[in-house]
């Protein structure tokens, strides 16, 4: 016999299943009067430092149709490369800017859309600064396990071409699809394929 | 948050231990039929934790009313309430090396006594209850402690095979302290018979990875002539320790 590690198991994901709204984002559901506002639908405000920018997309499955009830939640850092979090141990994140931002799929067209702020450069663990990127987590009915991935930006061509995770993707074909589409000043559009000759590129973290 | 280089609470640490994919359900399970055009196809890069996933958001106690996590009242008129069995949740949220995770969001959503959602796209033909909207949420306390006040969900006929049950279920959102532990997933209830034969259920490849989503009654903390209690403690991955990382975090 050896000793015990006494380690847990983690909790098994299921799928967050057709109605997720309901839970994440009541009012937009048409469930009002429960909470004020739905969570992580204001990222920033007057106050918040750094260059507004829009992002916006769709879940899109293997026949080409965009999820109309996914729920999209992104987590970045601030304009100077810091996260408000508490296992931020570096400096004090912008007050004034939530970092993260949690979008329903419209009804309609599916379409998940944040106004946020452009973020800083975050270092790798060896120090390394990676290019400016948001993550994002994408839940579904129909998705086991929630999805992560990362959106970078396509005027940061010189920051992407040094970026150490964007650098050890074996199939550089493949890392287009972590890039968003410039649609205006400030305006970026990212569709995540679940499958395809064009499916996003997945993080195990 | 100060630095924090003199404090032993919150000191940086290091990387969350790797998910067990084999625990978890597959991408790709066809008996569950949306799962087939909705799975990655393609392997998951494997990515060290950096702090863009070592990170996450926090959420103050200050967020939550009192009646938030009360469903039987939160949607319900002025002294009225939500019909059905009445219950309690409750349970902590661990990580993996067993510690409770403090200000953890936990936020839940279910159908009503008779199965039937709140929802523009819902068909079932149960009907609403108009006391009863169906979501809740709560705050853990410092020892990961959270307790929810509901009815206990009926079951309901779903669209997948010709005739396929969910068995009564509550949906959990979990967030801890940073993004790689944010999970989605859904509480069932000791002794029903239709657990084995849910399709979404058997996507978890591992009948002991199922048991722990099945809450147990629990007589002792049952509110007597009131509500019956249901014991559901949650997961999160646990991290590692600075002592076990070969780089130092970037300070
Ligand atoms: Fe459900």
């Amino acid at each position: 016999m050896v000793q015990r590690l006494d380690r847990l198991k983690e909790t098994p994901s299921q799928t967050a299943g057709p109605y997720v709204h309901i839970g994440c984002t009541p009012n937009f559901a048409g469930i009002t009067g429960v909470f004020p506002r739905d969570l992580g639908s204001v990222m920033v405000n007057d106050r918040t430092r750094g260059k507004r920018i829009t992002v916006r997309g769709a879940v899109i499955d293997g026949t080409g149709t965009p999820l109309k009830d996914a729920m999209v939640e992104i987590w970045q850092a601030d304009c100077d490369g810091l996260y408000p979090s508490v296992n931020e141990f570096r400096g004090r994140a912008d007050p004034e800017f939530a970092g993260w931002g949690r979008s329903p799929g419209d009804m309609e067209t599916g379409e998940y859309c944040f106004r946020t702020v452009k973020p800083g450069r975050v270092p790798f663990f060896d120090g390394r600064l990676m290019a400016p990127h948001i993550t994002f987590w994408i839940v579904a009915r129909g998705i086991n396990l929630g999805l992560h991935t990362r959106m970078y930006f396509p005027d940061e061509a010189a920051a992407n071409g040094d970026d150490p995770i964007l650098a050890r993707i074996e199939h550089k074909v493949r890392i287009a699809t972590l890039i968003a589409a410039r649609e205006g000043e400030g305006q970026y559009r990212f569709d995540i394929h679940l499958q395809g000759e064009n499916e996003t590129i997945f993080f195990d973290i | 948050m100060s630095s924090g280089s003199n404090g032993n609470a919150r000191k940086p640490a290091g990387g969350y231990f790797p998910r067990d994919r084999q625990w978890h359900p597959p991408a790709l399970t066809p008996f569950y039929k949306t799962s087939v055009a909705r799975s990655p196809a393609r392997a998951p890069i494997s990515l060290n934790n950096t702090l863009s996933e070592m990170t996450g958001p926090v959420f103050g106690h200050d967020l939550i009313g009192e009646a938030d996590n009360d469903l039987i009242h939160n949607f319900a008129r002025p002294g009225e309430s939500a019909i059905g069995e009445r219950i309690v949740v409750y349970g902590r949220v661990l990580d993996e090396t067993g510690r409770g995770v403090p200000d953890c969001l936990v936020e839940f959503w279910q159908a009503n006594a008779g199965g039937r959602y709140r929802h523009a796209r819902e068909s079932y033909l149960a009907p609403l209850d108009p006391n009863f909207g169906g979501c809740g949420r709560t705050i853990t306390d410092e020892t990961g402690f959270y307790t929810l006040r509901t009815i206990k969900p009926g079951p309901y006929p779903w669209p997948n095979g010709p005739n396929d049950w969910r068995p009564s279920h509550i949906h959990f959102s979990v967030f801890g302290h940073a993004f790689a532990q944010r999970l989605i997933t859904q509480m069932y209830f000791e002794g029903d018979p239709l657990i084995p034969l849910c399709p979404i259920v058997r996507t978890i490849p591992d009948p002991s990875a199922i048991d722990t989503l099945i809450a147990r009654l629990d007589m002792a903390n049952t509110i007597p002539m009131d509500a019956c209690a249901y014991k559901f403690d949650i997961v999160l991955r646990g991290r590692r320790s600075t002592v076990f990382e070969n780089r130092m975090e970037g300070n």
